[in-house]
């Protein structure tokens, strides 16, 4: 079971006490708020500009609306292309934008 | 092992076969290297040199013959057609998994910073020239100049 050994942890962010899982990913998206999304930016070294926020509004649409992401559906949504998602990101960027967007990590492998 | 308490680093990935299913192992190795923050390097030698080549990389073919996975008689399998019918199901069912077709895949590597070498030696042993090549390849190397760029630590190989 892919799922079996997930554990939660309670974490202090902006103030609120929220729930993440072992890798640092919110487990209740209604906890997130743009103060966290700030904090969890500045834990993993990026500063938000307008670029990060029209990306992390389009990996929101697409969680709520159950679309699964990959790096190559980003790159076509007409939001970012790869390049820029690299630059905006530079370490991880599907997990490190995921985790401050607030939403679960992607299974993709694309 | 004790300098990056074995954390992987960047991913050296050589290959020297220009069957889809090797080619779409190496890409998809490599894209992921990078989606998890490694970097990562190509290196195309032998026939791996066809996924880079201009004319080629759009025509890559399953191998229907020598492939025991095919579960299909050799014979069969060398049937003219076989190897277009099994990539054009193959392709359907990659489409579906949201894998890119190879071109698209060698744009995705390119936009993802991953870097693409051609090997001098194989290049001469076929003819072609740079020219022949995807024009975003980062260069051509002798196998020790692709030696030199895998120096460091948490650095790995792999051989396709």
């Amino acid at each position: 079971m892919l799922n079996s050994k997930i554990i939660f942890m309670e974490k202090i962010m902006a103030g609120k006490t929220i729930m993440v899982n072992e890798e640092g990913f919110l487990v209740n998206f209604s906890e997130w708020d743009c103060n966290i999304c700030e904090e969890l930016a500045r834990e993993n070294d990026i500063s938000l500009t307008d670029r990060h926020w029209s990306l992390i509004d389009y990996i929101q649409g697409e969680f709520k609306n159950q679309v699964p992401l990959s790096i190559r559906k980003i790159g076509k949504s007409g939001v970012v292309d790869i390049k820029e998602l690299y630059q905006l990101f530079p370490n991880a960027p599907l997990k490190t934008a995921t985790k401050i967007a607030g939403v679960p990590k992607p299974v993709s492998c694309i | 092992m004790k300098e990056t308490n074995g954390e992987i680093k960047k991913m050296m990935i050589i290959l020297s076969k220009a069957g889809l299913e090797s080619v779409y192992a190496a890409f998809v190795l490599a894209n992921g290297a990078r989606m998890e923050g490694i970097d990562a390097e190509m290196f195309f030698t032998f026939f791996g040199l066809d996924a880079i080549h201009k004319k080629k990389l759009q025509h890559l073919h399953i191998a229907t013959v020598g492939n025991p996975s095919m579960n299909m008689p050799t014979m069969i399998g060398g049937l003219p057609g076989m190897e277009a019918l099994a990539t054009k199901m193959m392709k359907k069912e990659m489409e579906k998994v949201d894998m890119p077709e190879v071109p698209e895949f060698i744009e995705i590597l390119k936009a993802s910073g991953v870097k693409l070498w051609a090997c001098k030696l194989a290049m001469e042993m076929f003819h072609y020239k740079k020219e022949d090549m995807y024009d975003e390849i980062d260069g051509v190397l002798t196998v020790g100049d692709f030696y030199k760029k895998s120096e460091g630590t948490g650095v790995h190989m792999l051989f396709i």
